[in-house]
C-alpha cells in the first residue's frame, strides 16, 4: 500500500464514522457498557501511543533516551495548568536541548 | 462572515431578543478555533518529520480533520508501522466523533448535503462548544461556528507546521520526537479525570511495553486498545447505582 492509499484510506474511514453517527438511531449505542467502552478507547489508544512514542526505539526495542525527559516536563506543565501548545513546545525544546549537550 | 446553516432569521426555535448571549457562543466558538487551530502547527511539523510530504499533511488536516487520529496516524507511520496499521489505529481513535455525531445530530435538524458538512465538523470542540449551551438554537450556532473556526485555523496552521517543518531537516536535532511524545501526554491529560480512565491507561502503558519488543511497529498501540474492552466490561463494584451495604 502506498502512503497516500493509506492516507485517503484512513480520512474516508474517519468522516463515514462520522457521517454514520449522524445517520444511525441514537438508541443503537445506548448501552452503559458500550458507552463506557467506546468513552474509554482513546484512552487506552493515546496512552498506548504516549508509550510508542517515548520509549520505542528501532526494530521493536525499548529505549530511554532525551524523549522520557521530554515526556516527565510536559507533565509537570500539565499539572501547572499549561496550554497544549506550550506542552508541545517545552518537550520539543527538552529533547532538543539535551541532544545538543550530547545526551542521546 | 461565514453565512451558517440551521441559524437562519427565521428559523423556529430561535429564542427571540437574544443576540448578546449568541454573540458570546461566536466569541466563544472562535477562540476555541483560533486556540486549537494555532496547534496545527505541531501536527504540520510532526507529520513531515514522520516521513509524509507537505500535501499529505495538509490532505489529512482537510479531510480526516480530527486531531487525535491524525497525531496517531504520523505516529503510528513515524515510527515505522504499516499503512494498515496507521489506518487502523486512526480510524479506531475516531469512534469517538460517531458517538458525538449521534448527540448533535438531535438539535442540529440538517440533512443531506449539510449533513455530511455537519459530519465532517464534528469534532471534540464543536460538539463541546454546542453541547455546553442550554437552548437548540445556540447549541448550533456553537457546533457550527466552533466547527467552521477550528477548521480554517486548524488547516492554515497545519499548512504553516509543515512548510515550516519540512525546512528545519533532522527532526530529532530540533526535538520533534520529544515534541510527538508530549503532544500525546497533552492529548491524554484531559481524559484521565475519572478512575476508570486511569486504571485504562496504566494497563494500556503496561500492555504496551509488552508487546513493543514482540510485535512489529504499529501493533502494540491496536492490542492496547483491548484495554478499553477490559475496563468497560469490569463489573464495578462502587458505582451510586449498583453500590449496596453488605
Amino acid at each position: 500500500m502506498t502512503l497516500w492509499t493509506a492516507v485517503l484510506a484512513a480520512c474516508a474511514l474517519a468522516f463515514l464514522t462520522k457521517w454514520l453517527g449522524h445517520l444511525v438511531p441514537a438508541a443503537w449505542l445506548s448501552g452503559v457498557r458500550t458507552r463506557r467502552m467506546t468513552s474509554l478507547l482513546p484512552v487506552a489508544l493515546l496512552a498506548a501511543l504516549v508509550v510508542v512514542q517515548t520509549l520505542a526505539g528501532p526494530a521493536g526495542t525499548l529505549v530511554v533516551d532525551a524523549r522520557l525527559v521530554a515526556v516527565a516536563v510536559a507533565v509537570v506543565a500539565l499539572v501547572l495548568r499549561a496550554p497544549f501548545i506550550l506542552v508541545v513546545v517545552l518537550g520539543a525544546l527538552v529533547a532538543a536541548g539535551l541532544r545538543a549537550l550530547g545526551w542521546s | 462572515m461565514t453565512r451558517v446553516p440551521g441559524a437562519e432569521p427565521g428559523d423556529p426555535a430561535r429564542p427571540a431578543g437574544r443576540p448578546t448571549a449568541h454573540r458570546a457562543v461566536q466569541r466563544q466558538a472562535w477562540s476555541v478555533g483560533l486556540a486549537t487551530g494555532a496547534y496545527g502547527v505541531s501536527f504540520g511539523a510532526l507529520s513531515v518529520a514522520s516521513g509524509l510530504d507537505v500535501w499529505q499533511t495538509v490532505a489529512l488536516s482537510a479531510l480526516m480533520f480530527t486531531g487525535g487520529s491524525q497525531f496517531a496516524f504520523v505516529g503510528v507511520i513515524g515510527a515505522g508501522g504499516t499503512g494498515l496499521a496507521a489506518i487502523a489505529t486512526s480510524t479506531l481513535l475516531g469512534i469517538r466523533n460517531g458517538l458525538y455525531g449521534l448527540q448533535v445530530s438531535e438539535f442540529l435538524g440538517v440533512r443531506r448535503a449539510q449533513r455530511a458538512l455537519a459530519a465532517q465538523l464534528t469534532i471534540d470542540e464543536s460538539t463541546a462548544v454546542a453541547i455546553a449551551q442550554d437552548h437548540d438554537h445556540p447549541r448550533r450556532i456553537g457546533f457550527w461556528h466552533t466547527g467552521i473556526a477550528v477548521y480554517l485555523f486548524w488547516n492554515l496552521f497545519t499548512l504553516i507546521g509543515a512548510v515550516v517543518g519540512n525546512a528545519l531537516g533532522d527532526p530529532r536535532r530540533w526535538g520533534l520526537d520529544g515534541a510527538a511524545a508530549a503532544a500525546f501526554v497533552a492529548l491524554l491529560w484531559p481524559r484521565l479525570r475519572s478512575r476508570d480512565a486511569g486504571a485504562t491507561a496504566a494497563l494500556a502503558v503496561l500492555v504496551t511495553v509488552l508487546v513493543v519488543p514482540r510485535a512489529p511497529a504499529g501493533i502494540p498501540v491496536l492490542v492496547a486498545a483491548l484495554a478499553a474492552l477490559v475496563v468497560g466490561l469490569w463489573p464495578r463494584r462502587s458505582s451510586p447505582m449498583e453500590a449496596t451495604p453488605s
